[in-house]
């Protein structure tokens, strides 16, 4: 025994609550986020992961309200991500009881960011977000990154990418399949096996879960070290502990 | 009222293990006061010292020796009970490997060696570097601190670089990640772990309960 594969329940927040957005489109309210986490926590969650998809600048302050509020009450780990453009953004989180945070445009619009990020803070604490999305097919398939939720194509090869940021620092790598997302048909796993093999750091798959056997395939066949999921826990179709239950039936080690 | 002090040297975020202990006296119904400090004074006052760190053991030691923060954990333990947590233990070390090779404390015997890119699995599979998530820590000896822990208890690691020392009688946690590595150490009254009790949880509060109750030696 070593190792446990994690599984990690993703809180996407909006002005202070869980929502779900299908294709980030169709927003549905889904809780307090104190006392979601919480109950994450309490169910064996792994690590948890909180995405504000505020807009606002007043919703900010918010969102670091929140963030102190479940530092406080859940002692597992907490990855913020969202809007995390500057070292200050950083500094507040982390101030604020975040132990990683999670960067994504930033990321691709000034790639030095991620580098200056992880000498100043550790690489332990600079996740970096990939959302892919698949533009070629068949048997040598080919995945470009996105900005802005999804909605920009950064003309950038997705594994490529993914090797440089760990290259400039990043600890680990928030891989989403902006083809899968929402739409509860699993994950890309091909593009999990193709990022995982080619990066040394943990990978998080995230993107498509709409069943426990999605969350071992992530494993299984993707070869990720942890998995990602956000609505079939939010509302209460599965426990974190049946997840896990599941994935100890497939033969892979968790923490029960 | 007894007092705590976790040594802020600048690096990272102690605001998890000041709000874990925190936590962990009010549960406890002790009082406890904590202060996030570098101050000489307050820390030597203290009743108990937390020594945590996050981050390149480079930059931790030059801030470590430009405040003098070894003197402090040397006297402190001498007299008090003090916990190190992940690189706050790889500092107690002799040497680290890391950032192209560093002198550390030296109050521990030991060294700090990295994982190494090509770290497999018994079965051969490749693992990733950083070692990140829940693995279990064998309790090697018996210590206050285990003390209501179940034996192979997960807990909460995140570090490239893993502690190795000869002196066995010192080791009183092991996990297993690719090689045997040390997960706790136990000396007179430091308490070192390699894990992050502050995010493992009801195993890691407990451990860190265990240390507020705690009054020294083993």
């Amino acid at each position: 025994m070593g190792l446990a594969r994690r599984i990690i329940p993703c809180l996407d927040c909006d002005n202070g609550r869980v929502v779900k957005g299908v294709r980030f489109v169709d927003i549905r309210d889904a809780g307090d986020p104190v006392e979601v986490s919480k109950r994450y926590c309490d169910e064996g969650a792994d690590e948890v992961t909180f995405l504000d998809i505020t807009a606002s600048h007043e919703g900010r302050a918010t969102t670091v309200e929140t963030v102190g509020d479940i530092a406080a009450q859940v002692f597992i780990p907490l990855t913020v991500g969202g809007g995390i453009r500057t070292l200050e953004d950083i500094r507040m989180m982390l101030n604020a009881g975040a132990d990683k945070v999670a960067i994504n445009t930033a990321a691709v619009f000034d790639p030095p960011f991620v580098r200056t990020a992880a000498e100043r803070f550790g690489s332990q604490c600079i996740v970096v977000a990939v959302d892919a999305k698949q533009t070629t097919g068949g048997a040598e398939p080919k995945w470009e990154i996105f900005t802005h939720g999804g909605r920009k194509p950064a003309g950038i090869d997705a594994i490529e990418w993914c090797a440089r940021m760990v290259d400039y620092g990043a600890g680990e790598i928030l891989l989403t399949s902006m083809d899968r997302d929402g739409t509860k048909e699993g994950f890309d796993n091909r593009l999990n096996r193709a990022v995982s093999g080619a990066v040394r750091v943990p990978v998080i798959a995230s993107g498509g879960v709409g069943a426990l056997e999605h969350l071992a395939a992530g494993v299984l066949e993707g070869g990720v070290d942890a998995v990602l999921a956000a609505s079939i826990f939010h509302f209460r179709e599965f426990t974190i502990r049946q997840a896990k239950e599941h994935m100890a039936d497939c033969g892979i080690e968790v923490r029960l | 009222m007894s007092t705590l002090a976790v040594i802020d040297y600048g690096m990272g975020n102690l605001h998890s293990v000041a709000k874990a202990v925190e936590h962990v006296a009010r549960e406890l119904s002790l009082e406890t006061e904590v202060a996030v400090t570098a101050d000489a004074r307050t820390i030597a006052r203290a009743d108990r010292v937390i020594f945590p760190g996050v981050g390149a053991i480079r930059d931790c030691m030059a801030e470590i020796n430009r405040l003098n923060v070894g003197e402090m954990v040397a006297e402190a333990m001498q007299t008090r009970p003090v916990l190190a947590i992940c690189v706050g233990m790889q500092a107690l070390m002799e040497y680290s490997g890391e950032n192209g090779g560093v002198d550390c404390l030296g109050l521990v015997p030991g060294q700090v060696r990295y994982f190494g890119e090509e770290l497999r699995d018994a079965a051969g599979a490749r693992l990733k570097v950083p070692h990140m998530g829940w693995n279990e820590v064998r309790q090697t000896r018996a210590h206050p601190l285990w003390e209501g822990i179940p034996d192979d208890s997960r807990f909460y690691f995140v570090h490239s670089y893993y502690v190795e020392t000869d002196r066995d009688d010192l080791v009183a946690g092991a996990s297993r990640y690719g090689k045997e590595m040390v997960a706790a150490i136990a000396a007179r009254n430091i308490f070192a772990t390699q894990f992050h009790p502050e995010k493992s949880q009801k195993a890691g509060l407990r451990l860190l309960g265990n240390f507020l109750l705690w009054s020294g030696e083993a």
